[in-house]
């Protein structure tokens, strides 16, 4: 990390080791909001370099996939869900895996999330192959590094809200305290925190998905994965569920892959892959994505 | 909804660079949430806890009558000794005839034993057929904790505890149905004055007996249902449509 500069005085000082400086050595100004404004431009920065610039280096990539293939047995099928998938997703970016119903898109979205194995080929979530990974380092990984969100909520219908929230902390083992703030504090960002005791029934379907939303967010992932997060909602909520998660992936450059079908997410994503069959059929850019919706408006 | 703050706390934690390599579900929340599975699923629970009332409650009530007939045996007993002091010419029957009278008595104990076997053996499956519906309603549920990084020891241990809390809230009712049953039945055959017969301490361990019995039969009923949900790949749970 960069020299952070103290407002106050004026002085430049070297974070610790561990990225964390608290107060300014010269006059003892609390330099933690300086600190962290500077990370999150950073951040930001990068993760518009990553939208604008292709030629950005291998390691910026994290989550690659290599000949991805998938076999089921249907009765006395076989049936080929993917028939090797490369796949490369740099950091930073809202990519969106299209596709019908069918060709395979929620398999490589569940490959990519660790849910389930490939029948071959190998899958990279920041250079770690999924494959050599045990149970233990698995619900490692699903709990620290990656956030889901499904299209049907999949909240714990038992637990509130906040419950729900705070699961994922549990695991990742929080303490009480730091988790109910963190949970309250996540809550009301997306506008709920005047129902953070409601269990998911007495919420609404956008309602839910803001839950969603924020549980995915429990222990700061690197990458969130949503699976057709608009697909149980209207035109209108789905809107602000595609607008937060475009929003979130703008402001803290956490990735985004998102499997969808919904037409309004094309708006947003840094890349479209194009799933047929099991394969990629092609990659759109956003660059050439807004031509042609330009040229569709013009008719 | 601010969208900027919520994006910082999101990434909190991403520059950290320490990394805690700890996956962990203590027993504290473990407990709570298998608590409120039995407390808001409570018709399901309720029918799980039916069978585990009803094997207790039989197993209870063979109990009970058997301390209840040992102390009325035991007064009559007395009494017959006292009588045989003073009354020396009545002849209560050879040593042959006693001898049989036991045999009798010991057949009919072991088919008392092998009734209360069986009936336990039935709620058993019953109970393992109940946990094996409650777990095929709630795989989705089950996918999701999967998702979030529970370890596939974390959901068999939450469907033991639950399981386990079933067993022995079933177990106290059953006992209590059971015992206060024959007790009652007894006071009306034999006389009000019969619980005062009864040896309460042997009544009492058999009660411990029970508790335990019910509260292990319910466990076990779950070990195998619960594995089987928590090795299911993740992906399979959340694609089940219950």
């Amino acid at each position: 990390m960069a020299v952070i500069k103290c407002p106050n005085c004026g002085a430049e000082t070297e974070p610790t080791s561990a990225g964390i400086l608290s107060v300014c050595p010269q006059c003892q100004h609390d330099l933690r909001d300086e600190a962290e404004k500077q990370m999150r431009e950073a951040r930001k920065e990068r993760a518009k370099t990553i939208a604008r610039d292709d030629s950005v280096t291998t390691h910026e990539y994290i989550v690659r996939t290599k000949g991805l293939k998938k076999e089921y047995r249907m009765g006395e099928e076989i049936v080929h869900a993917l028939r090797g998938v490369d796949l490369d997703v740099r950091r930073g970016e809202y990519l969106s895996i299209m596709g019908p119903s069918g060709s395979g898109k929620s398999t490589l979205f569940n490959m990519v999330g660790g849910l389930d194995k490939p029948s071959s080929g190998t899958c990279f979530i920041e250079e770690v192959d999924m494959a050599q990974l045990d149970a233990f380092e698995l619900a490692w990984l699903r709990c620290r590094k990656l956030g889901y969100i499904f299209q049907t909520f999949n909240l714990i219908p038992v637990m509130t809200a906040l419950e729900n929230v705070t699961l994922p902390m549990i695991f990742a083992g929080m303490s009480t305290d730091e988790m109910m703030d963190r949970g309250r504090e996540l809550l009301d960002l997306v506008g709920l925190g005047e129902r953070l005791h409601h269990k998911p029934y007495e919420l609404s379907g956008g309602q839910q998905q803001r839950v969603a939303v924020a549980r995915s967010l429990a222990n700061a992932p690197a990458i969130i994965l949503a699976d057709e997060p608009t697909g149980n909602l209207d035109l209108q909520t789905g809107r602000e569920i595609i607008d937060l998660l475009k929003e979130l992936n703008m402001e803290s450059g956490v990735t985004i892959i998102s499997a969808t079908h919904d037409l309004k997410m094309i708006d947003v994503s840094d890349r479209v892959v194009h799933i047929r069959d099991g394969q990629v059929e092609r990659v759109e850019k956003r660059a050439d994505l807004k031509l042609e919706i330009g040229t569709m408006g013009e008719h | 909804m601010d969208v900027k703050k919520l994006a910082q706390l999101a990434s909190e934690g991403q520059a950290g660079t320490e990394i805690q390599k700890l996956i962990a579900l203590p027993w504290a929340d473990a407990f709570r949430i298998s608590l409120r599975n039995v407390t808001l699923r409570i018709g399901r629970a309720a029918i799980t806890a039916a069978g585990i009332i009803l094997g207790i409650a039989f197993l209870m009530s063979v109990l009970t009558s058997k301390v209840a007939q040992e102390g009325i045996d035991r007064s009559e007993a007395n009494k017959f000794s006292h009588s045989v002091e003073t009354i020396q010419s009545v002849d209560q029957g050879t040593p042959e005839s006693k001898k049989e009278a036991d045999d009798a008595k010991a057949q009919r104990a072991g088919k008392q034993d092998w009734l209360v076997v069986m009936s336990l053996l039935v709620c058993g499956v019953g109970i393992t057929n109940s946990m094996l519906m409650s777990v095929t309603e709630r795989f989705r549920e089950i996918g999701t904790m999967k998702c979030l990084g529970a370890l596939d020891g974390f959901i068999v241990r939450l469907f033991l505890i639950e399981s386990a809390l079933l067993g022995f809230i079933g177990s106290i009712v059953g006992v209590l149905i059971g015992h206060l049953f024959i007790l009652l039945s007894v006071c009306i055959k034999s006389g009000f004055s019969t619980p005062a017969k009864m040896d309460w301490k042997e009544m009492g361990f058999y009660i411990l007996i029970s508790l335990v019995v019910g509260t292990l039969l319910s466990l076990l009923a779950a070990i195998i249902p619960a594995r089987a949900a928590a090795r299911m790949p993740a992906a399979a749970a959340l694609s089940t449509e219950v």
